[in-house]
């Protein structure tokens, strides 16, 4: 009976990312020397699972790896090892080429076998370093040591190969659960010489016999140069299907480690087999150079055992789990999400269309129909904001990439840079989201290169060694703000106004306000760091940052002051697939005008308008002169007026505080509108960000602001 | 929606008759391949883009998504029509090279029938013309005595798209 296991490889990924997502977190939670031990068994449990699924469906690869990183797990939840930086270091990498493998698996490229097989000789070393100085881990834990004795017989080395025997009985449900005893055969097989002796007393006739059931049992003999616990790990995805026992033949000292596994958690059996295990001396990986402490403690235990160790299995228990408890969420595909906003937005329209068709019937039962209506209006409404809100996500998603990120650039650039991350709850859209890494991930790796100096810098300035990144999020009305901020050196303004004299962006004699200067960072090339890393400096970057925050229909500003730090304050819309518009008319045309682009709506008088060498009109605006731009020119269509005096001039502001007179018939109404793609059966059009379908069924465009003055520009430059 | 089956156009050994949905310009008949084609709906008012070409009359909201209106009188170079509520739109779903799918409406004078076209029977169209000016068409068949055209959707249309926004990506191209 086969089964096409590639129609859960989806699951299995998804999962599996997500999985390595919360043991990079648990990771970074981890505090050397002091861990706690549920961070560890969350880790754990990862590399476990992950081992499992990858095994089941055949990334040997991934299996393999896991196993390794699961071994050294395994040690430091038993308390056999302890967490040091080196080893965390490593663990995350760790988490890095898991994630590497999967996504190679998953788009069916070869894996980077090199970068695994090298750090997979780390962590086998890191272990085969913690069995060449035993003594002084056992010693660190008096509580899992019964023996004071124990530990002197460890350095005794015995290569010889032990005879292991091992008495396999699964249940009759052992298929059910999974699990493939030919499987666990093969693998113990790998290990060294193996007898296998099937019992087939069990075996019912024929007629009687359940194909999904087992009957055989096995009495296995195992001659191989491995521990009892490699041996239990094969058997491991058994646990509790079977009665297993596992002897040891030769060596007639150790025969007593017989256990019984039915029933036994995993917290009982590894505690009874460390015992054990740190007795019987292990010769997995070859064991080259040892640390130079390794002899000595292994002779003289008790005086080397570093403190805090006893610490941690004390733990126990008393922990502060910060595991996420179970929301009882379930996984939806985001194109069906699409579908039922796409739904309701036609709802929504269709709604509106009603409403519109029972204002203008007259009678009695006229009047109960508007109730129904008003009624449906309602529980629209409701409807379209539960929908919504489905596409929310915390921002959290995107925070939690950070952690890790300010540790490796802090290690690297040698500097002391603490995370403060606040309000992570905060929700917003999903398409949001995904776009707001990139620029936020820039601002922070700004902060930590040149906003943060380097700790005597620091400490001669008198502040603290320790730099702070801030990450805030928050709801602002309609809005959501992030907010980057730290405690560095700030923003030298006098440098940023020499820098664009020197480059003939700012005249000599020209005075900007504060807010004109810090702008001038987010023109393209603009850098005033002294020398370029590898992190930033290249003078790429603001410039994108800010286009992407535009593109979201966003705004950023920047605040600082030399010496203290700066600030930077994004704001952006909570979706994308609403805008808050200003509908206007143009002849027999709607158009929609995002709000976030108007600055103000004015009629405008003949006398106020002068002409530029006859060519533009430009109007007087709180102290700049703006041009006039006639819609119905750009768009081609016939305008209900050409007399300023009798239209409106909206006043809209594109990137960079430009901002232009949009001249046009008359301003309708502002409401909420669902964007709509022009591009999935079209094209893009230039100064037109997208469509809309209003209440009658019709479709409007929704204009694009800053496309519409690049536009003219280019126009004029033409 | 049958959209999304593979559609075959050419002329496979296997294939002997396709369905096709022919319709009224002026005096000649054209046909299209039923699987192709969405929806026929009444004319209505449509929004116009700007900087479109003639042809495309502007956009219609088609059940929440927005589909671009071409008046195929105007992209064969007939005499305009009036478009009144008898004129009808055919929503046909183009195929790209890429094989992107892009619906599109088009305006035509009526619907006339769906009739079974024999492949064995549909004749090449002659060279007329500039080269490449009948691209567009998939051949000629009889049907009842009249004449169809069957026409290769992807290309009439798609082609033309394409052109557009290849236009619009190479401006925005150089403003950059």
């Amino acid at each position: 009976m086969t089964i096409d296991l590639t129609q859960f490889h989806d699951a299995f990924f998804e999962e599996s990312f997500e999985a390595l997502d919360s043991m990079e977190a648990a990771l970074l939670k981890l505090d050397i020397g002091a861990p706690d031990k549920e961070l560890i068994n969350t880790i754990f449990r990862v590399a476990h699972s992950i081992k499992g699924g990858s095994a089941t469906f055949g990334f040997s690869d991934i299996a393999s790896f896991t196993h390794s990183l699961e071994t050294l797990l395994d040690e430091l939840r038993s308390g056999t090892m302890q967490v040091t930086l080196a080893m965390s270091d490593l663990l995350l990498k760790s988490v890095d080429v898991m994630r590497a493998m999967l996504r190679a698996v998953q788009q069916k490229q070869p894996i980077n076998a090199q970068r695994v097989s090298d750090l997979q000789f780390d962590l086998e070393l890191m272990i085969a370093q913690k069995n060449s100085a035993p003594a002084a881990a056992v010693a660190a834990a008096p509580p899992a040591a019964p023996e004071p004795a124990a530990p002197i017989q460890t350095p005794v080395v015995d290569n010889s190969p032990k005879r292991w025997e091992i008495s396999f009985r699964p249940y009759a449900e052992l298929f059910s659960r999974g699990n493939d005893p030919l499987r666990m055969l093969r693998e113990l097989a790998e290990m060294g010489q193996l007898e296998t002796h099937a019992d087939v007393s069990a075996l019912p006739a024929f007629a009687d016999l359940q194909p999904q059931s087992c009957y055989l049992a096995w009495n296995l003999v195992l001659t191989a140069d491995a521990t009892e616990n490699a041996i239990r790990q094969v058997f491991e995805w058994a646990e509790g299907d079977c009665d297993l026992q596992i002897k040891l033949a030769n060596g007639a000292s150790q025969g007593a480690s017989a256990t019984t596994m039915e029933g036994a958690g995993p917290e009982v059996a590894p505690v009874a087999d460390t015992a054990t295990a740190e007795v019987l001396p292990i010769a997995v990986a070859p064991v080259p150079a040892a640390p130079t402490p390794a002899p000595v403690a292994a002779v003289a235990p008790a005086p080397v055992a570093p403190a805090p160790a006893a610490a941690a299995p004390q733990k126990d228990g008393a922990a502060p789990v910060a595991t996420v408890a179970d929301s009882g969420s379930i996984r939806v595909s985001v194109e069906k999400i699409d579908e039922l906003m796409n739904t309701v937005g036609e709802l929504v329209i269709t709604q509106a269309m009603l409403s519109q068709l029972g204002s203008k019937l007259e009678g009695p039962t006229a009047e109960k129909l508007r109730g129904g209506l008003a009624q449906l209006e309602r529980n629209m409404r409701e409807l379209q904001e539960s929908v919504m809100r489905v596409r929310m996500l915390p921002i959290n998603v995107v925070f939690s990439r950070f952690p890790r990120m300010v540790r490796d650039l802090a290690q690297r650039l040698g500097k002391q840079v603490e995370l403060k991350l606040t309000g992570e709850q905060t929700e917003l859209d999903k398409t949001v989201l995904e776009k707001i890494g990139d620029p936020l991930v820039h601002l922070v790796r700004n902060s930590i290169d040149h906003g943060i100096e380097a700790p005597d810098k620091r400490t001669a300035a008198g502040k603290s060694a320790a730099g702070t990144v801030h990450l805030d999020a928050c709801h602002r009305g309609g809005n959501i703000a992030v907010e980057v901020s730290d405690d560095g050196g700030g923003l030298d303004k006098n440098r940023i106004l020499a820098k664009a004299r020197d480059r003939g962006l700012v005249g000599p004699n020209d005075v900007l306000t504060d807010e004109q200067i810090y702008d001038l960072i987010f023109l393209p090339g603009f850098s005033t760091a002294e020398k370029t890393t590898d992190v930033s400096g290249r003078g790429v970057g603001m410039d994108v940052v800010r286009r992407n925050i535009k593109e979201l229909g966003g705004k950023i500003e920047l605040r600082s002051e030399h010496g203290k730090g700066s600030k930077t304050i994004i704001t952006l819309p909570l979706t994308l697939a609403i805008v808050d518009g200003q509908s206007v008319s143009v002849g027999s045309e709607t158009y929609i005008v995002p709000l976030i682009s108007i600055v103000e709506s004015m009629q405008l008088k003949a006398a106020d308008v002068s002409r530029l060498s006859g060519r533009g009109e430009v109007f007087s605006f709180r102290g700049y002169y703006l041009p006039i731009v006639r819609l119905y020119e750009i768009f081609g269509v016939e305008p209900r007026t050409k007399v300023l005096d009798e239209g409106l001039v909206v006043v809209a502001e594109g990137e960079g505080h430009q901002r232009i007179g949009l001249f046009v018939d008359d301003l309708l109404g502002q409401q909420q509108v669902v964007i709509k793609s022009l591009e999935a059966n079209y094209g893009h059009v230039e100064g037109v960000s997208g469509a809309t379908i209003l209440g009658d069924g019709s479709v409007a465009l929704i204009l694009d602001i800053p496309g519409l003055i690049r536009a003219m520009s280019m126009r004029a430059a033409a | 929606m049958s959209s999304n089956a593979p559609v075959k156009n050419g002329n496979g050994p296997g294939e002997e008759s396709h369905q096709v949905l022919t319709f009224v310009l002026g005096n000649e008949t054209y046909g299209v391949d039923i699987l192709r084609v969405q929806e026929i709906r009444g004319w209505s008012a449509v929004t116009k883009i700007p900087h479109a070409p003639p042809h495309v009359l502007g956009v219609l909201n088609l059940r929440g998504s927005i589909v671009p209106i071409v008046d195929l009188r105007m992209r064969f170079a007939l005499d305009r029509a009036e478009y009144t509520t008898v004129t009808v739109i055919i929503v046909v779903s183009v195929i790209s090279a890429t094989g992107g799918r892009r619906d599109f409406g088009v305006v035509v004078d009526g619907v006339s029938d769906v009739v079974d076209v024999n492949t064995a029977e549909v004749k090449a169209a002659p060279e007329l013309g500039a080269k490449g000016a009948t691209d567009y068409i998939r051949g000629l068949v009889p049907v009842s005595e009249r004449m169809v055209v069957l026409l290769d959707i992807d290309r009439l249309i798609g082609s033309d798209m394409a052109a557009f926004s290849n236009n619009t990506e190479a401006e925005a191209a150089s403003a950059a």
